[in-house]
């Protein structure tokens, strides 16, 4: 008999054993997921948050100039200009074509910046930051392709061929295979003081090499560590960046002419398609006003829903089925809500199109509901003996429940309306069909003017070809995040700091 | 509470200031043509000062729609496409007022099917892909059997022994439009029995082309092509379906497959020798041009050397641009807004 019981007990025991392993299992395998979530995502969206100029040594010439039109002026020309002024031995249309492809097309807006501040530069030397290019800025972030640069141990030698056929290289003894004397495979790059040469293929012993950038035709040997090899771990026809832009980039890189800096504009500027000038300012401007239209219309009218249906209205058939109908509509998918936001505020009221307002209206239909059934949760937890006492010392009815249920109910409606919020904040579905899942490059300046959202900005960037769109992905999903954890944290300090137990 | 919401509404309407004339153009359409149409948005705001143009990602269809709403100040002005327009199209714009339409050919999208640059070189004929993808196939007396090929090998014996998965967009994508009326229906009329078939049924010859085999073959990955291309980094037996701005993009991990013989590249796409590549085009409501600021000179931007040349912007983008004559062609449309004929939409 005692024997039996004794192994009911070690089975409870067990059980009750599996049972922790399971919730311990659950907890942490949740806690992986997210972890590698948001490592991944910071590790993608790092990158976006700092960027590379070339400090530029420009002459601002007042014929390109307007005093009277000081943002028309023809900056693009002077930057460009003043940047192939230092590469003199770049004279071939295509040439001056990569070479300028290194510069941001927004390269000059700081230059426009600095002379509307201060008109007096006008005709004066200057130094002006110009952004590079997003396809330069990857390569110098090392993304878009691993350089490795050696320095050459041997002596090399360098002979011109005849009738423009390129180089070739030796090593110091003629008669064994350079490739192994050099250290010099096919398609790596020879860089030394004032050329650079492309090694093409193996000829008898020899390396054939052609110009990228055409030496000093008086070096005929370079000692070692004159020279050094460079090699890319993907192939020119696979990478955005030529070797002759790559080796420019590298020689600016030494001449200590890059700046690496924080990316201020990511969250100053708006919407843009060249990856290197899009910023989340007007997502998140959008977001903001959107957001604003749906508190200011849902926290009043969800309050007063929940204080009349569960203090005031009579119980009857009427108000079960009131209630019912709004726990259906807590559940009702967000894509019916935009559909509804399209056929009565676009249509028939005639709202504008991708207009905060429109947006902020919308959501706030989608979180009412949250907010009802929170607040009526709130208000129900607090204990009938408050308003039994507000009573009994001769308050009405409306006194009771505005000067004693309400502000102990208040902590639990916040933390219900806030958590409304955060979920409005991250829908995308309903402002598909109000139009806000849009390009905006203009940051809206009011309730009425084109916007969109955070999260529509993650969806839109993520469809996007470019490399470097990748990154802005991630950093917009990142600051998403924050001000989504912002709220939680707002949440949870409301509920600590006044919650009432009773 | 239908009460206070309406209530509700109303409040918000009369806070909100009488509208305005609009001043700022307003952009739908095709997301293959998004990313083209908002770099000239942003060059037109830039250049000329005026508020840059909205250009909403809706797809083709939806754009069509919203396009063909009416010819007034809330509708937009611009609708983006990766087809022309059609037939019901072209009726439903006439029947709601719209009907000033000018079209304008931008450039051509290539379909490029890529795989890992880990994996072998591939090429593939459209019969092949049909064979691959297709979810009922003819055997060889004609006769339609669900599609019994697990690896490309089973399909040619020269192809590869690996499996067959292809990573593509789903049938709501007018990509996935494209790529069946490009690969799928010319592979299959090839077929033994398909020919007749078309002849006889149309409709049944549509099915067979049209549905794509659901036993793991074919995967459908979304709309996001960035998704598609990770995913065959992972995966180098994987091969993907995509615009080919992304193949551009991404050359340094992924290559391309060449389909009949013929690589994607630019020249190729062009010059019309790589046949998986469809036209794209612009709509504009004349009716608006006038009305609302902006219209004459963003289409100037549009069709500019500096955007629409060999060597603009939109190509840097990734479109593939016209060649001198067609340029020429569709220079000549936007200068004297010539109006779409209803004989001429087919």
């Amino acid at each position: 008999m005692t024997e039996v019981r004794n192994e009911l007990v070690a089975k409870r025991y067990a059980a009750e054993r599996r049972f922790r392993f399971y919730g311990a299992a659950a907890l942490t395998l949740t806690a992986l997921f997210l972890a590698v979530l948001l490592i991944d995502v910071i590790n993608k969206g790092l990158p976006a948050f700092h960027e590379h100029s070339v400090d530029i040594e420009v002459k601002v010439d007042a014929a390109d100039i307007d005093p009277s039109n000081l943002p028309g002026g023809n900056y693009d020309k002077l930057v460009k200009e003043a940047f192939r002024a230092e590469f003199p031995s770049v004279t071939d249309r295509t040439g001056k074509k990569a070479l300028t492809a290194l510069l941001s097309t927004g390269g000059a807006d700081r230059l426009r910046e600095m002379v509307i501040a201060d008109p007096a530069i006008i005709g004066k030397q200057v130094t002006v930051p110009v952004l590079l290019s997003a396809d330069a800025d990857l390569f110098l972030k090392s993304m878009s392709s691993d350089v490795t640069s050696v320095e050459g141990k041997a002596t090399l030698h360098i002979a011109r061929l005849e009738g423009d056929e390129g180089y070739v290289l030796t090593g110091d003894s003629t008669g064994e295979e350079a490739e192994k004397q050099l250290g010099i495979a096919p398609g790596e790059l020879v860089r030394f003081a004032g050329g650079a040469l492309r090694v093409t293929g193996v000829q008898n012993g020899y390396l054939k090499a052609e110009v990228v950038f055409a030496p000093d035709p008086a070096i005929t040997a370079l000692s070692p560590g004159q020279w050094s090899v460079l090699s890319f771990a993907i192939p020119e026809s696979s990478r955005r960046i030529s070797d002759q832009q790559a080796l420019w980039l590298e020689q600016l890189k030494q001449d200590g002419r890059i700046e690496n800096s924080f990316a201020w504009r990511f969250f100053e500027s708006g919407d843009s398609r060249e990856p290197e000038l899009a910023g989340i300012r007007g997502a998140l401007v959008g977001s903001l006003l959107t957001v604003a239209v749906a508190i200011l219309l849902a926290l009043p009218l969800g309050i007063a829903a929940a204080v009349y249906l569960e203090q005031f209205a009579p119980k009857n058939h009427w108000t079960d089925l009131i209630e019912v109908n709004i726990n259906n509509l807590a559940a009702v998918p967000s894509i019916i809500f935009g559909l509804l936001g399209l056929a009565v505020f676009l249509n028939f009221f005639g709202l504008p199109r991708s207009a905060p307002v429109v947006g902020g209206l919308v959501l706030a239909l989608l979180v009412l509901p949250t907010i009802i059934i929170a607040s009526r949760a709130a208000l129900k937890a607090v204990p009938p003996s408050i308003t039994e006492a507000a009573l009994g010392v001769g308050a009405s009815k409306q006194q009771a429940v505005f000067q004693h249920v309400l502000p102990l109910a208040l902590p639990g409606i916040m933390t219900g309306t806030i958590l409304g919020l955060a979920r409005a904040f991250g829908e995308t579905a309903p402002l598909l069909m109000i139009g806000m899942v849009a390009f905006i490059a203009d940051i809206p300046q009011g309730f009425t003017s084109a916007a969109t959202v955070l999260p529509v900005q993650v969806f839109l960037w993520s469809d996007l070809p470019e490399l470097a769109f990748r990154a802005k992905t991630a950093a917009a999903i990142m600051v998403l995040l924050v001000v989504l954890f912002a709220l939680n944290a707002v949440a949870i300090y409301l509920r600590k700091r006044f919650e009432r137990r009773w | 509470m239908k009460r206070i919401l309406l209530t509700a509404s109303l409040v918000a309407l009369t806070a909100v200031p009488a509208l305005a004339a609009r001043d700022q153009i307003r952009i739908v359409g095709s997301s293959t043509v998004y990313p083209f149409t908002t770099a000239v948005a942003e060059q037109f705001g830039k250049s000329t000062g005026m508020k840059t143009p909205v250009v909403e990602s809706t797809g083709t269809g939806g754009g069509m729609k919203l396009f063909c709403a009416g010819a007034g100040e809330d509708s937009p002005d611009f609708t983006n496409a990766s087809r022309h327009i059609k037939k019901s199209e072209f009726d439903d714009c006439v029947k709601n007022g719209v009907t000033d339409i000018v079209e304008l050919e931008i450039g051509f999208d290539g379909l490029s099917v890529a795989q890992s640059k880990a994996a072998p070189d591939l090429n593939l004929t459209k019969e092949q892909l049909f064979l691959a993808l297709a979810k009922n196939i003819p055997d060889k007396d004609g006769k339609l059997i669900p599609n019994p090929n697990k690896t490309w090998k089973d399909i040619d014996p020269s192809l590869p022994d690996v499996k067959i998965e292809v990573l593509g967009p789903p049938p709501t994508s007018g990509t996935r439009d494209s790529f069946a009326e490009l690969v799928m229906e010319v592979g299959a009329e090839k077929l033994p029995g398909m020919a007749d078939l078309k002849k006889n049924d149309s409709k049944a010859f549509d099915a067979v082309w049209k549905t794509m085999r659901e036993d793991g073959g074919y995967v459908e990955a979304g709309e996001n092509d960035n998704l598609i291309v990770q995913k065959l980094q992972a995966n180098p037996n994987a091969l993907g379906i995509f615009g080919y701005s992304f193949l551009e993009q991404n050359a340094n991990v992924i290559k391309d497959v060449a389909i009949e013989g013929v690589r994607a590249n630019y020249d190729t796409i062009s010059t019309g020798k790589y046949q998986v590549s469809r036209p794209l085009f612009i709509y504009v409501k004349k009716q608006h041009v006038g009305q609302v600021p902006g219209m004459a000179e963003f289409i100037a931007e549009y069709v500019s050397d500096k955007a629409l040349g060999e060597d603009g912007y939109l190509a840097d983008k990734g479109l593939v641009t016209l060649p001198g004559a067609d340029a020429d062609k569709t220079r000549a449309v936007a200068k004297d807004l010539t109006v779409l004929k209803a004989e001429d939409v087919k």
